[in-house]
């Protein structure tokens, strides 16, 4: 799609069937690699396909970088999680940074589907790395696009444009974030003193993505959730992302080392 | 009387550092003479001991007269896990308790010699088993577990064209992602699987029911259902610090070890934290496995915090031996009270209460009660958790009437059959977690009242 993200439709009948806006899925793409969580970026029931999007971040996303078209996934597990709770509301802003654009998606197709008037707030590092912006405008009644180096759009971030727009007096009954956790933490300050309703999906570490292990618990209002189970998508306002982020980091050591081998063996990861 | 064999083990300061299996079976001389040692009762009371009521006798006189291929074929009548069985039942309480020779000396090692036949005849390629005549009728099993499999080979071996569908990429359940390496090898759950596959039963991994498919869509396309989705969802104590990091679940540290191998990272892709100093909460053969599975990690300490005293410890007696062996420390009497943090939220201590057991409770142990001001803090950079599981709840969203208790186990009536007709259910998901082989007779049940069920249709 663009530098290091990378579009993959997966041949998949029976996770397309089920999917819904807001879920998951759980891929491994060999015998020796590990599990890791992906939102469904789209899926059509004609095709049997489900669309994921990611970006190249540590060895198994690069590895994945490396498939092309008719290689098969070892395992594509879902869907999983529960699905956003889309409803007629008004208007509900979207908003997504960077590869959270995707997951945006076809919650924000879902959303305009149930007669909301849906304004989206897209964001990337630089023009380069905006993605799905065309798709985004199709179904949204308005879409504001920000770069954080002002090659694109508004110069600045998401929550720049968001904090604009609420205090310009645009009436909102909800928002949606996606992307990295630091983003919604800020989405969700800019919000609080509105008393809008914001709703963010979460992305902490996930192994079964079933509810059998906890490796992804999140702490909302003070109780303990899994967000393979109970979410992904959390009440913005009650979630400690500050623990979130650090649970993130445990295996960076690890994921080093990962990466490193794999590059090794893979020629300095051209 | 002769004594009975010992086992061969792998020696405790090898096998601390290993995941290799430590128990190393019985020769064929050892067999021979343990089996020889079976006085072969006329009104066996052993086979009241197995839940899946092999014949035992019959298939210790096969191995007393060196005839392994009639033992193994014996056994599988009726099991068609005797690999696993032979190594992670607890005899002790069922078949070896009821053996004659128990109350002068030691019973037959009924398990190992079990464990034997199984073992002998996967080394020369296990036997297709015949093909049976169709009934046309369809059953899904839900879950790949020891009560799953059961259920599905005897289901296939009346006839019924059977689907297992499994949520993670392996068949096994806890056979495969709980227990380790070193009790219980992979290749011979593999091997197993691939047994009840022969017997015409598909297997689709990768399938979460509740997810692509309700339980009510099942009924729809199945003639029965089985469920046996086991108890997966880890219970947690809600004391403080509890999600900081380095605190697991011993589902999570268990999955990563056995199903994803982190012990061989980084070639096996899925990482683990390799702790120093780690204390697992729990006195169950699931503490066990991960204070051994920590060890062999390579930490310096690894701690058993219990909170009762070790004549109550849930684990199977060889097991807590076996751990003891290699070096695992067991704090008995104690209880954590909170888990302490660094700046950077990673554990760096654990602070514990001393306890004294006071009176019987409901289930008749006495009941442990903290001792006032003995509080004391532990060093751990490893937190494992294992204090039990309940059943996932994930099977019920989108099934209606489906009954099940507070605790979230489904209702069953001594036939194994739930409050919605036609579908059944048995192992941990019914009675909570419990035992591989107690999981394996409800399989049994269920299967046997599937085929009445089927057979009035």
């Amino acid at each position: 799609m663009v530098h290091q993200v990378h579009l993959m439709k997966v041949f998949a009948p029976d996770v397309a069937r089920a999917a819904k806006p807001g879920q998951f899925v759980i891929i491994r793409i060999d015998e020796q690699s590990e599990r890791i969580p992906l939102t469904i970026a789209d899926y059509s029931v004609e095709e049997s396909s489900v669309t994921i999007i990611f970006q190249e971040m540590g060895k198994t996303t690069k590895q994945l970088a490396t498939l092309n078209a008719q290689d098969t996934l070892q395992d594509f597990v879902g869907p999983l999680g529960t699905p956003s709770e889309i409803e007629k509301l008004g208007t509900v802003v979207m908003v997504g940074g960077g590869v959270g654009v995707a997951p945006a998606y076809p919650q924000a197709k879902a959303y305009k589907a149930a007669g909301n008037k849906v304004m989206t707030i897209i964001g990337a590092r630089s023009e380069n790395l905006l993605i799905l912006e065309e798709e985004m405008r199709a179904v949204s009644d308005e879409l504001l696009v920000c770069t954080d180096d002002g090659t694109k759009g508004h110069h600045g971030f998401v929550t720049d444009v968001l904090q604009r727009l609420l205090q310009n007096g645009e009436h909102v009954d909800r928002v949606v974030a996606i992307g990295p956790p630091i983003m919604m933490r800020a989405v969700a300050g800019v919000t609080k003193p509105f008393g809008i309703q914001t709703i963010v999906s979460l992305n902490p570490i996930m192994i079964d993505g079933t509810g059998m292990c906890g490796g992804c618990r999140v702490s909302v209002d003070g109780k303990t959730k899994f967000a393979c189970v109970d979410g992904p998508e959390f009440d913005a306002h009650k979630v400690d992302f500050n623990l979130l982020m650090s649970r993130l980091a445990v295996y960076r050591d690890e994921e080093g080392i990962s990466i490193k081998k794999h590059e090794c063996t893979c020629g300095g990861g051209q | 009387m002769a004594e009975r064999q010992p086992m061969p083990l792998q020696d405790p300061e090898e096998r601390r550092r290993n995941f290799n299996e430590v128990a190393l079976g019985y020769t064929e001389e050892q067999a021979v003479a343990e089996a020889a040692r079976c006085l072969q009762c006329k009104d066996p009371k052993c086979v009241q001991g197995c839940p899946v009521n092999i014949d035992i006798p019959a298939f210790i006189a096969c191995v007393a007269e060196r005839d392994f291929d009639e033992a193994i074929r014996t056994i599988k009548l009726t099991n068609a896990l005797p690999a696993v069985c032979g190594r992670v039942c607890p005899q002790e309480v069922q078949c070896e308790q009821y053996c004659v020779l128990a109350k002068k000396g030691q019973p037959i090692a009924i398990g190992r010699l079990e464990r034997f036949a199984a073992d002998h005849e996967s080394t020369g390629g296990v036997a297709a088993p015949h093909k049976v005549k169709s009934t046309g009728k369809k059953v899904a099993v839900v879950g790949s577990g020891p009560a799953g499999l059961t259920a599905a080979a005897d289901l296939a071996k009346a006839g019924h064209s059977v689907t297992i569908f499994e949520s993670l990429h392996e068949p096994g359940g806890v056979l495969t992602y709980g227990i380790p390496e070193f009790r219980l090898p992979k290749a011979i759950v593999r091997q197993e699987v691939d047994y009840i596959k022969q017997l015409g039963v598909d297997i689709k991994v990768d399938y979460v029911i509740g997810k692509i498919k309700t339980l009510d869509e099942l009924r729809d396309e199945f003639d029965a259902v089985f469920l046996g989705t086991g108890a997966g969802l880890p219970n947690f104590m809600g004391i403080e610090g509890e999600n900081l990091n380095g605190v697991y679940s011993a589902n999570e540290f268990l999955t990563r070890v056995n199903l994803m191998k982190a012990f061989r990272f980084p070639d096996y892709d899925t990482p683990i934290k390799r702790g120093k100093k780690v204390i697992v909460v729990g006195g169950g053969n699931v503490a066990m496995d991960a204070a051994r599975c920590a060890l062999r990690l390579g930490a310096d300490e690894v701690s058993i915090v219990y909170r009762r005293s070790e004549d109550e410890l849930p684990a199977r007696r060889e097991e807590v031996e076996n751990a003891k062996e290699e070096g695992i420390i067991f704090r008995l009497l104690t209880n954590p009270v909170r888990i302490l943090g660094d700046d950077k939220m990673n554990v760096k201590s654990v602070e514990c209460i001393r306890m004294e057991l006071g009176e019987p409770d409901a289930s008749g142990r006495r009941r442990p009660v903290s001792v006032k001001g003995s509080e004391h803090e532990i060093e751990a950079d490893t937190v494992i958790i294992a204090i039990g599981t309940s059943p996932n709840p994930i099977i019920f969203s989108g099934s209606d009437g489906l009954e099940s208790t507070s605790k979230g186990t489904i209702v069953v009536d001594d036939t194994g059959m739930s409050s919605l007709p036609g579908v059944c259910a048995g192992g941990d998901v019914v009675t909570g977690a419990a035992t591989v082989i107690s999981a394996m007779g409800a399989g049994k049940l269920a299967a046997q009242t599937i085929n009445d069920h089927l057979g009035k249709q």
